[in-house]
Order: structure tokens, then C-alpha cells, then sequence
């Protein structure tokens, strides 16, 4: 009865989690081509520095997805782990930079030279947004708030904080080793996000691989009780993700400030966290928990960012972005329902029945 | 077809990624007849009555009822088509009350009163002797009354067939007896009633007919009085296998009084209400807790491995004094649980048999220190050969798994920690009869090896054949211990009912 023999690849294909951000990738693109070839033009210009750097479309999606892949990887472990989102990314990001932009500033409200060492600053903004995310997870954890009310506190009163944190001081810093995070490393035409995304992956490639991190945060989110006999500690599990998570936050944060040079405490990483969620559901990841597919979550990161800068391309205006995107995302949603795929893939077997009848066990 | 004939199935196909589940499968329900459908973990018995009730689309054949060919699409339809069924793995909703639970889905768009279906539901429940509020939360019934929840939800519908898939498998005796009331009253009322169960007992004792399946084909359809229980056995194993066999003799026994003591528990108890009690079993001793359900049974071995919030006085683990405060403290110190309820305390549905089997290990191995992919499928294959589990691959998702492999799946999980002290709360639940033998054998070769095994089954047959000591559990309280000669069915019987108690 148990036979090997092989499936359709079509329909094997569809069963695959990745194929949906691959394949929204595709028409994304093919409807770019369609639009406008001149969306993917690249050059090389000259910054403000005097530097040679990539400019274009392409690099943006690059250089901003790379700070929303960061996010997306820390979403999808809470995700996983917890079955709710965090929707105070955006908020704690804002009180990581405000963090950096106090310390390298040293109180002053401006700064050409920075006052503090750059390392220094980093670390105590991820110190700073690992309290906030291990606040949001005693809520979720130890607690047992839903995800998305425990952090609606932190959503709430994120940005109010940030300001606290500076007295509302718009801080500008203009040193240029600072600018080097957000912007470009001198001599270097590729965006520094990228880099740092990079060494981000490469982090949570070694840890998925070298820890049971994937195993026990995926365990817990599917079966709290059956993970608890079997020794895992599900609260301990959860709070982590959601301190993990918190330093994703400070990387973001940190190039986001490094990025502008200056703060604006209501502006700075708007709606990024629905953008984040958007990537691990995108990803094809089920937003109430359990098996979850970080190289899905993360290329579902990068489509996001295509889509919103495909649509500033069309000059869509930004109040009305959401709306359009929401459209899109629905789509795409929607499209990556496994009951969807699942019948999208039962559709290509259908289509060959002789393949299915073959070879008898 | 004569007019009798109230369901008809034939030339069912049906197949999973990897799998044929149902090949050319045929069966025929007539009114007023209770069937037994028969086959080995894996034969595809569930799939067919899923395939029947619209669960699973099939992918060819014609079911008739009432001689008219019907398309069910969804189990909603075959609720209304007058089929009402109870899934092997209990589908209610563990957040509603009881009451909630018998009548969901069923207000046929009319207004509820609650206090009204809080009455009508207890009073069902009353007359199926089901003693629990109906306005309980169903997740803190026992699985037993969860059971008799999800029973008395399909008798109560009026029904012309009803399906019970494996629904007494986690029933005592009384109320399996409570149960075959239940049934034989509908069949007089000429509903007709698949039933399926490995227990063999209680297919000769309600059943007319019987269908068997192996590996997704039908072997046949037979009169009960004309399929003797070796020949049935045999039909569903395709060979010969003699269940009744005494195996205790086949492997050496223990010498109690000469072993050291494993585990020690003094004043056993946990937040769950146990009356605090000693307790001790020594290496390579088999014993067993029996009792009625909801004796305590079950509670007892959750606080010996710290499943609930345990609050014994004193525990001592080959001799040493420790602490066992939750289930990872119990695993350091060598001991294993396999859990009563599958589905809750079991299995982690999505993730694949391989990660599934390698859990245990893996969590006690530590976080740092993951097992390679190439470790993990050994481990896997090693248990999926000698359990004799039937899965397409090792990456198969576990809740696909047929309800028996689903617990041998389990069983190889906690078997690869290598434990010093086992303990299974029914290990053979919803497996089948020649699995069952092989894993009884298992235990007692393991105990010979120097295992200690606390073994809990509703099943006191099988508590005889592998325990060398039973503690009798009544209300929570430990009531009496069993051994030697006073290993029988009746002393058991009496010590629970109170009267050979010591
Ligand atoms: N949803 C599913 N996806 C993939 N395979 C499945 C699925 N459901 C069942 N199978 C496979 O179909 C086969 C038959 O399973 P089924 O549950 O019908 O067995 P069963 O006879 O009820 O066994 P048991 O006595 O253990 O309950 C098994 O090999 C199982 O792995
Ligand atoms: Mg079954």
C-alpha cells in the first residue's frame, strides 16, 4: 500500500511553502516589465559623500527590504513559537534609535562628531529593545495575554517613550562614520543594509542549525501540553522568541536612525510592523503558529518592499498606498492558504491520471 | 439490493501522497445490523468511513443509501443524510460545555435557550449513566467522558446509520457494557452501525457481521457465526497469530524481593488530588495500576513524573534522594511517560514522524547539541522497523498517520531514550491485536533486560499477562496491591469494588 512512487513535480511543487513568495516575485516582475522596463534600471552615481554607489529601483527593494527581512525573522520565531504577532516592532524600534541617538549625541541636539563609541550605542539599543521585547514576552508568556493585545501596550506607548527617552529633542548627528550603517560603507556601491541583513541570515542559519531552537519553538506552537512532557519549557521558549525578536528590533532601529542622521519620533519605522507580519504570512507561514519556513519568511520580507516600491514607482499616492497594497496582499494571501494550494495542487494531479495510476505497490 | 440494505459502497479509491489508503474498497450496511469493520493499524478503516461522511473526497466509487447514489461533500451532509458518527480522534470542541458540545451545529437556526439545553442534555446524559455537568468545560473531562460526550452527541441525532470508529478505546468495562446497551437498543430501532475496535471481545459480543481490510483492499465480508476469532485474526494479519498465548511464561521473570529499588516515592502526590501514598518499584519489575476510571490511575503516574505539579513528600531514585519537579527532571533521572491522551499530551501534529520519534532524546540530549539529519533518520528507521509503523516516508507529518501508528510513533519516541523506568498509560490503545501481543512481549523482554515498567490499561487482561504487581486505585486513594496468586480477574473485580481489599 505504501508505495514510492513518484508524485506529479507540478503538483509536489505547489505543495511547497516557498513557492508562493517565489511566484509572487514573478509576477510582480513580469507586471513591471509589462509597466515600465525603466523600473529596473540600476546606475551608478555619486553621493552626497562623493562616493561611487548603486542607485535604482532594484536597490531600494534591496536596501529597505533588508531591514524588513531582519524584522521577519524575528516575527516569524514569535509567530511560530506563540500563535499571535508583535505589533509593536515599529514602537520599539523607535525607542532603540532614540536610545542610540541619546547616547551618541550626549544629550546635546546636535552632533557633528559622535560622543560615544558607535559599538557602545548598538549595544545598549539592543539591551534597551531586548527589555521591551522580554516585557511584551512575560506578558505573552507568563501571562498568557494574547500576543497581539500584550503588545498593543508597547504599541501604544513605544513612541511616546522614544521621545521621553531624547525630551523630543529632534536630534541631528552628522558624523559620517555613523551614516555608515544605514547609508554605504565608503568605496563600497552596494547599500550597507544589505551587508548587515547578510551577517543577520547568517546568524539565524547557524543558530536554526546548530541549536533545536526551530525544533522546540515549532514543538511548542503546535503542542504546548505534548511539548511540556517532553521537557521543553514553553514559557521559557515563548519569552525567548519574543527577546530574539527584540534584537532584530535594535538592528533595525539602529539603521533606521543611522539612515536619516536625525529622529522624528512619530515617523521614523511607521506601519513596518504590519509590513513584518505581512513578510511571515507572505512567507506561507500560518500566522497562528507552528511550522514555520525562515527562508520563505525572508524572501516574503523582500516581496513586500518590491510591491511598495513598485507602487511608489506608479506614483500611487502615499496616503493611498495601504490601500493598494492591501489588495495585493489579499491576493497573495489568500493564493497561500494551504486549503488553496492544496486544491491548486490536486488540480495538477487531476490533470494527469495516468501518472497516478501508475506502478502498483 | 434488496430493500434491507440501507448504505452501499463500492469501488472506493482513495489515495494519499505516497499512500493507496482504499483500493477497491465494497461494503454493505443493512438496516438493523451492527458490522464490525476489522483490519490492522493502517488498513485504512478510518479512511473508509471518512471517504463515507464526506471528510475526504474520494477519488472513485458510488455510495447509495437507500439504494438512491448520493455525493457527499462534506460530514455536514452526511448529518443530514441521516449518518452520524463518532471520529476516532474526538473532534468536539475542548472550550464549550459538555451540553454545548451535544447540541453544536444542531440548533437548526433556531433560538436556544440555555437552561433548556443545559436540561435536555442532562437529562441524555443521565440516562447514558455519563456522570458529568453538562455545564462542564469539555477539556477537563477525562478522555473517557470526552468519549461518552462525543457518543452521546451521535445517538442523540435521529440517525438511520451510525459510525463509531474505535470508541471504546479508552472505556472501561461497565461502561463499554453501558455502550453495547446503547447500541443493541438502535439496532431494534433498525439503525444500522459500523463499528469499529481491535478489541475482539466486544465484536463477538455485539456484532453481526464483519468486514475485513488489509493494506487498503477488502478481504471479505463474513457472518460472525461463521469466522472463528483465530480465523478473524488471521484474515486481518494474513497470517496466523495466536493471541491468547500466555507469553509471561516465554520470557524470565523477576525476583522482587532480590532487586534493588529503581524509584521511591513517599507520600506520592500531586495538585492534581491523589491521596498521598508510598510507592516503590524495583529493577526489571513490571507493575500496574488499575482501577476504574477516574480511580486515580492515571493521576498517579503523571505525579510520579512530574506532569502535574507534584508534591511528594520524598522520591528517591536508585537510593538517591532528588527532586522531580517537571517532566524534564523525571527524564534526566531515566524515566519515560507515555501519555493516556494521544491527541493532547501526544503527538505534535505537524511536525514529521522523524522529529516526533527523536523529541525525547533530542530535548534531553540538550539544546546545543542537535542530532544530524542523518542521526535523526536512523533513530527514526530503527523504530519504524522494529514497531512495524506504517508510514510513506520518515518526513511523513504525524497526524496522517493512522490512529495506531500515531502510538507506536509515541512508544519508539520514549523506547529511544533508553529509560531506566517506564511508564505507559495505555500503550495499546487503538492498536491492533498482533501489535498488541508484540508490544506486551516487548515490555516484559525489556523488564527482563532490567527495565522497570509501570503498565496502565483499561484492558485488565492485559495488565494480567504482563504485571507481576498491581496497586488498585479507588477514589483517588490507593486501595490495595495485588500479587502472586491473587492475580486474577476476580480478585481484581473485588478489590476495586471494595471487597478484597486489604
Ligand atoms: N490525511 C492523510 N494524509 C496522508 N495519509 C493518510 C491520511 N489519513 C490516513 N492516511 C494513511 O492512510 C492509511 C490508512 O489509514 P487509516 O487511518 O484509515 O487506518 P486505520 O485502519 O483507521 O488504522 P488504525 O487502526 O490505526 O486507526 C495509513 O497508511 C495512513 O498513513
Ligand atoms: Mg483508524
Amino acid at each position: 500500500m505504501i508505495s514510492n512512487q513518484k508524485q506529479n513535480p507540478i503538483a509536489a511543487l505547489f505543495r511547497h511553502q516557498i513557492v508562493i513568495p517565489i511566484a509572487a516575485l514573478l509576477l510582480l516582475t513580469i507586471f513591471n516589465v509589462l509597466r515600465d522596463t525603466s523600473f529596473f534600471e540600476v546606475t551608478l552615481k555619486n553621493n552626497s559623500a562623493g562616493n561611487p554607489v548603486l542607485a535604482g529601483n532594484l536597490i531600494s527593494v534591496l536596501d529597505n527590504g533588508s531591514e524588513l527581512a531582519i524584522l521577519a525573522i524575528g516575527m516569524t520565531l514569535v509567530t511560530a513559537a506563540c500563535g499571535g504577532q508583535d505589533i509593536s516592532v515599529g514602537a520599539t524600534a523607535v525607542i532603540a534609535g532614540s536610545v542610540v541617538m541619546r547616547i551618541l549625541s550626549g544629550g546635546e541636539a546636535s552632533a557633528d562628531v559622535v560622543h560615544a563609541p558607535i559599538i557602545i550605542a548598538f549595544l545598549v539599543c539592543c539591551l534597551a529593545a531586548m527589555a521591551c521585547g522580554a516585557f511584551n514576552g512575560m506578558m505573552v508568556s507568563v501571562f498568557r495575554i494574547q500576543p497581539m493585545v500584550a503588545t498593543l501596550i508597547m504599541f501604544t506607548a513605544g513612541r511616546s517613550i522614544a521621545g521621553w527617552i531624547n525630551e523630543n529633542k529632534s536630534i541631528a548627528i552628522t558624523d559620517p562614520n555613523f551614516a555608515i550603517a544605514g547609508t554605504f560603507i565608503p568605496g563600497i556601491p552596494v547599500p550597507t543594509p544589505v551587508f548587515i541583513a547578510l551577517i543577520c541570515f547568517i546568524i539565524t542559519w547557524a543558530i536554526l542549525k546548530f541549536t533545536n531552537l526551530g525544533l522546540y519553538v515549532q514543538a511548542v506552537g503546535i503542542n504546548e501540553k505534548t511539548s511540556r512532557l517532553n521537557g521543553l519549557n514553553p514559557t521559557l521558549i515563548k519569552f525567548g522568541t519574543f527577546v530574539l525578536l527584540g534584537l532584530c528590533v535594535a538592528v533595525v532601529g539602529f539603521i533606521k536612525v543611522s539612515r536619516n542622521g536625525t529622529i522624528n519620533y512619530s515617523v521614523v519605522a511607521k506601519d513596518i510592523e504590519m509590513d513584518a507580519i505581512l513578510a511571515v504570512a507572505l512567507g506561507g507561514n500560518a500566522l497562528s503558529g507552528g511550522k514555520f519556513n525562515m527562508p520563505a519568511s525572508i524572501l516574503g520580507a523582500y516581496v513586500i518592499q518590491y510591491l511598495t516600491t513598485t507602487l511608489y514607482a506608479m506614483e500611487v499616492q502615499a496616503t493611498a498606498l495601504p490601500a493598494y497594497k492591501a489588495v495585493v496582499v489579499i491576493a497573495l494571501v489568500v493564493l497561500s492558504a494551504p486549503k488553496v494550494r492544496d486544491s491548486v495542487s490536486g488540480l495538477f494531479r487531476k490533470m494527469s491520471p495516468a501518472k497516478q495510476s501508475g506502478g502498483a505497490a | 439490493m434488496s430493500d434491507q440494505t440501507v448504505l452501499q459502497l463500492s469501488g472506493i479509491y482513495k489515495s494519499f501522497p505516497g499512500v493507496k489508503a482504499l483500493q477497491n474498497v465494497a461494503f454493505r450496511l443493512q438496516k438493523g445490523e451492527i458490522h464490525a469493520l476489522m483490519g490492522e493499524n493502517g488498513a485504512g478503516k478510518s479512511t473508509l468511513i471518512k471517504v463515507l461522511t464526506g471528510v475526504y473526497s474520494k477519488d472513485a466509487g458510488t455510495i447509495s443509501i437507500e439504494g438512491k447514489t448520493v455525493q457527499i461533500h462534506s460530514p455536514q451532509e452526511a448529518q443530514n443524510a441521516g449518518i452520524s458518527t463518532v471520529y476516532q480522534e474526538i473532534s468536539l470542541c475542548p472550550n464549550l460545555s459538555v451540553a454545548e458540545n451535544i447540541y453544536l451545529g444542531r440548533g437548526e437556526g433556531k433560538f436556544v435557550s440555555w437552561r433548556q439545553m443545559n436540561k435536555k442534555a442532562g437529562e441524555l446524559l443521565d440516562s447514558l449513566g455519563i456522570h458529568v455537568r453538562p455545564t462542564q468545560q469539555l477539556a477537563s473531562c477525562s478522555i473517557a467522558v470526552q468519549q461518552m460526550v462525543a457518543i452521546a452527541r451521535a445517538v442523540d441525532m435521529d440517525c438511520r446509520v451510525l459510525i463509531l470508529d474505535e470508541p471504546t478505546s479508552s472505556l472501561d468495562e461497565s461502561e463499554v457494557q453501558k455502550l453495547f446497551k446503547l447500541m443493541t437498543d438502535l439496532k431494534k430501532r433498525g439503525v444500522g452501525i459500523i463499528f469499529v475496535t481491535h478489541f475482539l471481545d466486544q465484536v463477538y459480543a455485539v456484532c453481526d457481521k464483519i468486514t475485513v481490510l488489509r493494506d487498503g483492499k477488502l478481504v471479505g465480508e463474513y457472518k460472525i457465526e461463521e469466522l472463528p476469532r483465530v480465523q478473524l485474526v488471521s484474515k486481518m494479519l494474513g497470517k496466523e497469530l495466536n493471541d491468547m498465548e500466555d507469553i509471561k511464561d516465554e520470557v524470565q521473570t523477576f525476583d522482587a524481593k532480590k532487586a534493588e529499588p529503581v524509584y521511591e516515592a513517599f507520600g506520592l502526590a500531586s495538585s492534581e488530588g491523589i491521596e498521598p501514598f508510598d510507592f516503590v518499584i524495583r529493577r526489571g519489575e513490571v507493575n500496574g495500576f488499575t482501577g476504574l476510571l477516574g480511580s486515580g490511575r492515571s493521576e498517579s503516574v503523571r505525579a510520579i513524573f512530574g506532569a502535574d505539579k507534584a508534591t511528594s513528600r520524598e522520591i528517591r531514585v536508585e537510593g538517591k534522594k532528588v527532586s522531580i519537579r517537571k517532566p524534564i527532571d523525571a527524564m534526566q533521572l531515566g524515566i519515560a511517560y507515555l501519555p493516556e491522551d494521544r491527541k493532547r499530551d501526544g503527538i505534535i501534529g505537524d511536525l514529521s514522524v522523524r522529529e516526533n520519534i527523536i523529541l525525547a532524546l533530542q530535548v534531553k540530549t540538550g539544546f546545543f547539541r542537535p542530532f544530524s539529519r542523518a542521526k535523526q533518520v536512523k533513530f527514526a528507521e530503527e523504530y519504524i522497523q522494529k514497531l512495524n509503523i506504517k508510514t510513506a516516508s520518515v518526513n511523513t507529518p504525524i497526524k496522517s498517520l493512522s490512529g495506531g501508528n500515531q502510538q507506536k510513533v509515541i512508544l519508539g519516541r520514549w523506547l529511544l531514550t533508553h529509560p531506566k523506568y517506564l511508564i505507559l498509560d495505555e500503550p495499546t490503545r487503538g492498536i491492533d491485536v498482533g501489535t498488541k501481543v508484540e508490544i506486551q512481549k516487548l515490555v516484559l523482554q525489556l523488564a527482563s533486560e532490567g527495565m522497570s515498567v509501570t503498565f496502565i490499561s483499561s484492558e485488565t487482561d492485559e495488565m494480567l499477562r504482563t504485571c507481576s504487581r498491581l496497586l488498585v486505585m479507588r477514589d483517588r486513594k490507593q486501595v490495595g496491591e495485588l500479587t502472586g496468586d491473587q492475580l486474577t480477574q476476580s480478585c481484581i473485580m473485588n478489590t476495586i469494588a471494595g471487597g478484597g481489599a486489604k
